[in-house]
């Protein structure tokens, strides 16, 4: 493992300094909301924004704490976040599950799930065209019967179920 | 013996047909989450929780709760026949379980892992049995500050006692917090954070976010390790388990103390994780021929087994007597408890006897069951684990949004769940704790309305947290663990300038 050269892979730097950027950046909302409502007393006890801005303060002050730390060690850090051939894999994962996600508002869950795992065994996997076609559409029709049947748990829908009349 | 009295009532409860049936059913849907990469104990709860919401809470809790025995099981089988930790608190087994499995002793070690598991937890039941009645009737009498100075005391040992960086440990609870203050704060009946957007009227739920940090945030990082299911293969007779029995005898001591290291770390938010690397040091320090231990040592497998067992349990102990969980498991059952219409804390000892006492016999019952269902089962989990992870894995992001789904009928959970995932995996990679964030959103609102009463009593004077011994003390001991970090850095910051006045 080459676990500490550089170029390889994403320096250890950027995310850690993203990461504490966000918080930090999650910490000013908190803040300024809770300005918004107010931190002080009411007439009938602390205001909404009372116990919030102590959380904002304290989401701040860790998290720029962090961000100062890796500021400051910038041209130190060696240490990788990740390789960047490991980072490919994490991608081949996330991006056809973002899809997925972004399709279930218009689809419903059971298709774009069907598609997902269809992608996956065809893409990943040495899977024919029988057994793909068939763990694409029969995992999502288990979970319709357990759900939908059994236990009577409504999942999100699109049209393609209407059209097939459920 | 009043608690005898209540926990044969309690096996009345428990051994009743249908609460069997679910028993059995929870057990299996846990070693099946245990095993698979992705479902953990605490999103496999999350995620079948809303299967329950129109069960009757005594048989949903016992379901559930059986889910969590299962997982803490199912971790075993996958760390020993595959050196792939199924929990994160089955890390440790990995040390000592696969190198046995590669030696042919797989049956062994996987008896040893179980007993020890069934061990640990038995005698965490015992001391919930015996202590929570004790801790509930004490807590009754607690008001707003101590209870505020309780949940202080879990955050402040978070800090304390968490390997990962302070600052970071600090930085995920508050985030916790931030996003449990999203939505309509319950006293003023303000709006807080939801900038104008109608999804943000009810908050974050914190359901979502552990589907999303240990669902999804786990798949991603198993996509990174690029792991491939080669495992040994193992067959479970009896004459090995009797013989395994005899074996596990003379490891008594080691029982001893991963008992106690475990019931501790459970009842004070350390969780299961931390509790079996250290039931695995202890033994190891404390062992004589310490070569051994990583070589295929049936000590390594049953101290940390013993300890990581007897933490998830008594993790119960504090969320049924206090309403504050030891874990981010119980964090979701807690959550359950909450959605079934049940208030945790002291007063359910009183109100709801057959609910408490029903549960705790079935954490007896659930672990003797548990034991001999994994004990025959073991061959067929194992083949699960063949089936190849590009079938697996969208299957199990497949499941973690209908579990976000059915929390609240809501694709904006679904999305929220995926943003969840990468933050869990970002966290994971850069060493932000993730179970102080759990449990800061599901406590969140509690802490807050707890400190606001409070303050309310005392009129804004800060003095009422140190105006009685009890609040004083839990205060006292929170600021010395929150403390602690500091203390370490500034003995390493002083002994490096030592140091270099040394070698200058």
């Amino acid at each position: 493992m080459s676990d500490q050269e550089q170029g390889a892979g994403l320096n250890r730097r950027i995310p850690e300094a993203g990461v504490a950027a966000l918080l930090f950046a999650i910490g000013g909302i908190v803040i300024m909301d809770s300005l918004r409502v107010g931190i002080e007393w009411a007439d009938d006890g602390p205001k909404a924004g009372y116990f919030p801005f102590f959380i904002g303060l304290l989401l701040s002050f860790s998290s720029g704490w962090t961000l100062l730390q890796t500021l400051l060690g910038w041209s130190r850090e060696t240490k990788l976040f990740s390789q960047w051939s490991e980072l490919r894999d994490v991608s081949a994962m996330l991006v056809p599950t973002t899809v997925f996600i972004v399709a279930v508002p218009l689809l419903g869950l059971y298709f774009p799930g069907a598609l997902l795992i269809g992608y996956f065994m065809k893409r990943h996997g040495d899977f024919g065209w029988a057994t793909t076609v068939l763990t694409a559409l029969g995992v999502p029709l288990t979970f319709f019967l357990i759900f939908e049947r059994w236990f009577l748990v409504p999942l999100a829908k699109g049209p393609i179920e209407a059209w097939l009349g459920f | 013996m009043d608690e005898l009295n209540s926990l044969m009532q309690g096996f009345a409860v428990a051994m009743t047909l249908p609460n069997l049936g679910f028993m059995l059913l929870g057990l299996l849907l846990g070693i099946l989450i245990g095993v698979l990469p992705g479902l953990g104990g605490a999103n496999g709860v999350a995620i079948l929780l809303p299967l329950t919401f129109s069960m009757n809470p005594t048989s949903a809790i016992i379901m559930l709760s059986c889910i969590y025995w299962g997982a803490l099981f199912g971790g075993a089988i996958t760390s020993i026949l595959f050196n792939i930790p199924g929990e994160p608190w089955s890390v440790a087994t990995t040390f000592d379980g696969f190198p046995l499995a590669q030696q042919g002793r797989a049956a062994e070690a996987l008896t040893a892992a179980f007993t020890s598991s069934f061990v640990g937890a038995f005698f965490a039941v015992l001391a919930i049995t015996f202590l929570a009645p004790l801790l509930a009737r004490f807590a009754l009498q607690f008001g707003p500050p101590e209870f505020f100075a309780v949940q202080m005391l879990t955050f402040c040992s978070f800090i304390g006692m968490s390997k990962d960086p302070p600052m970071k440990t600090l930085a995920a609870m508050m985030l916790g917090f931030a996003l449990a203050a999203v939505g309509m704060d319950t006293v003023t009946g303000q709006l807080r954070m939801t900038f104008g957007f109608t999804e943000m009227l009810k908050g974050f739920d914190f359901l979502i976010a552990v589907i999303g940090l240990f669902g999804i945030g786990e798949i991603l990082l198993t996509m990174e390790e690029g792991l491939a299911f080669k495992g040994k293969s193992a067959k479970i007779n009896f004459r090995i388990v009797w013989q395994t029995w005899k074996e596990l005898l003379q490891y008594w001591r080691t029982f001893i103390r991963s008992v106690l290291i475990g019931c501790w770390m459970g009842i004070t938010p350390g969780g299961a994780t931390p509790a079996s690397f250290m039931g695995y040091g202890m033994a190891r320090r404390a062992a004589k021929d310490k070569e051994s231990f990583g070589r295929g040592n049936i000590e390594g497998v049953v101290a940390p087994e013993t300890a990581a067992h007897a933490a998830g349990t008594s993790a119960l102990l504090p969320m049924l007597t206090l309403g504050i969980p030891g874990s981010p498991t119980a964090a979701v059952l807690l959550g359950g408890l909450l959605i079934w219409g049940l208030q945790p804390g002291p007063l359910l000892f009183v109100e709801q006897k057959d609910f408490v006492w029903g549960l705790i016999a079935s954490m007896y019952l659930g672990n003797l069951v548990g034991l001999f269902v994994v004990l025959t089962t073991v061959p067929w989990w194992a083949a699960i684990l063949r089936i190849p992870f590009p079938v697996i894995a969208p299957v199990i992001i497949f499941i973690c949004a209908i579990g976000a789904y059915t929390v609240h009928s809501s694709i904006f959970d679904v999305i929220m769940m995926l943003v969840f995932g990468v933050l869990g995996y970002l966290f994971k990679k850069l060493r932000y704790p993730m179970a102080p964030l759990v449990l800061a959103l599901v406590l969140g609102d509690m802490a807050e309305s707890s400190f606001r009463q409070s303050m309310l009593l005392s009129q804004g004077a800060v003095n009422i947290f140190y105006s009685n011994w009890l609040v004083g003390g839990l205060m006292a001991l929170s600021i010395f663990l929150l403390l602690l970090p500091a203390w370490g850095g500034m003995k390493n910051m002083l002994r490096r300038r030592e140091a270099r006045a040394y070698l200058g």
